[in-house]
């Protein structure tokens, strides 16, 4: 499972714009280098992440060979209720890794 | 003998490096056909959004970006979706992402590869259907992707 990094606050007030930023451990092999014997290295990048705010989708990217290894996210959402932020990260192979916060809105 | 030996070595260079070349660059009709694919009829028009860089990298495998659009985020105004593109790197896309309503802010950081030294582009769609862009020039000193 890689390592996944999240920073967002765990208590906000109602109406809050509150910041989210996400970071995983992948290399984002671009499938432009090659290897010691010449051949391509094949593709591997997670293409897409989405957050979800007690089921409903309020952000999501679209990733390409050109965004850094260890894809770093940062963006925002309104606390609207307390709830759980569910976080998924989809590579290349279909694989999917998700994670879930807490979040207390008063 | 000298002479054909001679062609061989550079008929091989050719053959090994000429699709290399051609391949590790988008060119530019790929990166005005991918703004076009995202902007249809309408045209981009300069404000609203601000794309920030640092002008000069030393690294191009990591740049940060943040990319940020004045918005209220009100129901009849807000940020739908935020594209970046590049116009050296193998392929025009950088990323996109999809805000809406509930963002509050219209603010995303990201970090990317820059291959070459390049403009990035930057194009927020906005919920009336309208399109804004900014652009950024960036000096790269090492490139990322096509190297070892």
């Amino acid at each position: 499972m890689p390592r996944v990094l999240l920073n967002l606050p765990s208590q906000a007030k109602r109406g809050e714009i509150i910041e989210i930023k996400t970071l995983i451990a992948h290399p984002m092999e671009t499938g432009y280098r090659l290897d010691s014997n010449g051949a391509t290295i094949p593709r591997d990048i997670i293409n897409r992440f989405v957050c979800t705010y007690n089921g409903d989708e309020i952000f999501r990217a679209e990733l390409f060979p050109a965004i850094a290894a260890n894809p770093f996210i940062a963006f925002c959402t309104v606390a609207t209720e307390s709830g759980e932020l569910v976080f998924s990260w989809t590579d290349d192979r279909g694989q999917t890794q998700s994670e879930t916060r807490q979040i207390t809105v008063e | 003998m000298e002479l054909t030996r001679r062609w061989i070595v550079l008929a091989t260079a050719g053959v090994v490096f000429a699709p290399l070349a051609a391949r590790a660059r988008a060119t530019q009709p790929a990166l005005e056909g991918a703004i076009r694919a995202l902007l249809g009829e309408a045209e981009p028009q300069r404000g609203k959004v601000k794309l920030e860089l640092p002008s000069i990298v030393e690294n191009g495998n990591t740049v940060p970006l943040t990319v940020s659009v004045d918005s209220p985020m009100t129901a009849a105004d807000h940020v739908e979706s935020i594209h970046i593109f590049n116009q050296k790197n193998p392929q025009p896309y950088v990323a996109s992402f999809k805000l809406g309503l509930h963002a509050g802010r219209a603010r995303v950081s990201t970090r990317i590869r820059l291959a070459d030294s390049q403009r990035v582009i930057a194009i927020a769609r906005l919920a009336d259907g309208s399109f804004w862009s900014d652009s950024a020039d960036v000096i790269v000193t090492l490139a990322a992707c096509t190297e070892q």
